[in-house]
């Protein structure tokens, strides 16, 4: 081993031997990142679409039916520089019926520099939330609206950090995730030693809740963790929250309510409802979190 | 070991004074037979490059620089939520000037301001018509607006009406009672 160690420090020492600095690789915001101060922040506040450059359709159809589609852009690389409203024009003949294949034909054949988050295309990832026409939803599961008089705007999810062009950091949801313990936790075994059984309207209580994918979608909608996203859990996770106080085979409801039981983890909800409204997979964060503040006050 | 020790050393020689000899060396090195002894030497031309910076660090650079996505000027209106928020402040507005006028009549006496029943009544009476309408409604909507939204946010703390369907018709008929009831309260 010490042979080989030796070896390794021996061509690292000698790379210029052996390769040309020019085609040396480095970590490619390195440059840009220089030349901002430490403190050097992006303003929020976004260039309108008429003050950017406008992306052609490259090829229409005979009788193309053009939509515009304003997507919002940063780039990471560029980190002075302020976000801004790109224009699309796509011919709707020629791209497929939801808003992601409009964003992957964008990516494919017009600028290949858009970044988006996407997997499944049918719903059950959760990778493309994003907010589309004012609302937050999944890209695979919106249709774009075939009146190509109005243009689509997107925009990644509401207030939340931007990683780059249409990818949010969600890494503080993840660990507001973490934080509710979302996994069974059971001390004592059933009698036979087998699996924990449940009665079906034990189960019954988890339908509603086991579907969430936690795209984020509910909890970025809600103007409460906009301002609260700190200390409040948001819908999302509420909702997981409650699908393990519903479940009739944890046991340590006691311990998980009282992990909830202060100003800021649940009562910052103020029954706005944005995150019911927006839910891309049906289901109702507001009322798993009203069944959360009924458990908290019936004892 | 010390063979081993010899070699490293003289290929190390050989890499800074003539990188070629070496490059060729390895070439050759390169046998199953230098491979079988442990005697090769793999090279990846492709490597990584040795960045003196912390990759760690840089992620934490970039994220202060992070632009936070916008949010309430682009997401969609809708009853939910500007309902809330008309909620909250028709709230601020019923209580802020309860506690502006109350104060202000606790310190009255002080002042040598009338802001007794009779005076409020007397200058009220010489405003014209639509000032009196436009008065009374101002301060009508706001507490109908807010006593009827206060209802449904006590239904929803049942566990009640909590769909999207409820929700909306819910919220548009507050919106449309209210408004009713104000305008009611006004032309009294």
């Amino acid at each position: 081993m010490s042979a080989l160690r030796s070896t390794t420090r021996l061509f690292a020492s000698s790379k210029p031997l052996f390769r040309p600095a020019v085609f040396a690789r480095s970590y490619a915001t390195v440059d840009a990142l220089s030349q901002v101060s430490a403190t050097g922040h992006t303003s929020n506040k976004t260039i309108q679409e008429s003050k950017t450059l406008n992306v052609q359709e490259p090829n229409p159809s005979e009788q193309p039916k053009i939509k515009t589609f304003q997507v919002y852009r940063w780039n990471p690389d560029q980190p002075t520089e302020k976000p801004k409203m790109q224009s699309y024009t796509l011919d709707l003949n020629k791209t497929g019926p939801m808003m992601l294949d409009a964003l992957i034909r964008i990516k494919n054949e017009m600028d290949p520099t858009l970044t988006f988050r996407r997997s499944c295309r049918e719903g059950i990832c959760g990778s493309c939330a994003m907010n589309i026409d004012g609302v937050n939803t999944l890209a695979c599961l919106c249709r774009i609206p075939t009146d190509t008089a109005k243009e689509s705007r997107i925009y990644p999810l509401p207030h939340t950090y931007v990683v780059k062009d249409l990818v949010p950091d969600l890494t503080y949801f993840y660990k507001q995730y973490k934080s509710i313990k979302p996994y069974l936790q059971r001390d004592t075994k059933t009698e036979d030693g087998l699996e924990y059984r449940q009665s079906p309207e034990e189960r019954k209580k988890l339908d509603g809740l086991y579907e969430c994918i936690l795209c984020a979608c509910c909890s970025t909608s809600c103007p409460s963790y906009w301002w609260n996203s700190e200390e409040y859990l948001g819908p999302a996770i509420l909702l997981q929250s409650y699908r393990w106080l519903a479940d009739s085979r944890d046991e340590k409801t006691a311990e998980r309510k009282a992990a909830l039981d202060n100003s800021m983890s649940v009562y910052r909800c103020h029954t706005i409802l944005n995150c019911s409204r927006t839910c891309p997979k049906g289901l109702n964060p507001a009322r798993a979190i009203a069944e959360i503040k009924k458990m908290m006050a019936s004892n | 070991m010390l063979s081993q020790k010899v070699a490293q050393q003289s290929l190390r020689r050989l890499a800074v004074q003539q990188p070629y000899a070496l490059r060729w060396s390895l070439m050759n090195a390169a046998s199953p037979a230098a491979i079988a002894l442990g005697r090769n030497i793999q090279t990846r031309q492709a490597a990584t490059s040795s960045n003196s910076s912390d990759p760690t660090k840089l992620l934490a650079q970039q994220r202060l620089n992070r632009p936070v996505s916008p949010h309430l000027s682009i997401y969609r209106p809708q009853i939910t939520w500007i309902g809330s928020s008309i909620h909250r402040v028709t709230g601020l507005m019923l209580s802020g000037s309860l506690y502006l006028y109350a104060t202000a009549y606790l310190a009255s006496p002080m002042l040598g301001w009338d802001l007794g029943s009779a005076s409020a009544v007397a200058a009220f009476a010489g405003l014209p018509i639509i000032a009196k309408v436009a008065l009374k409604a101002t301060l009508a909507m706001p507490f109908t607006y807010h006593c009827m939204n206060g209802v449904r946010h006590l239904i929803w703390d049942l566990g009640v009406g909590l769909t999207n369907p409820q929700v909306i018709k819910s919220g548009w008929t507050v919106v449309g009672l209210s408004t009713i009831s104000a305008l009611l309260l006004a032309f009294l």
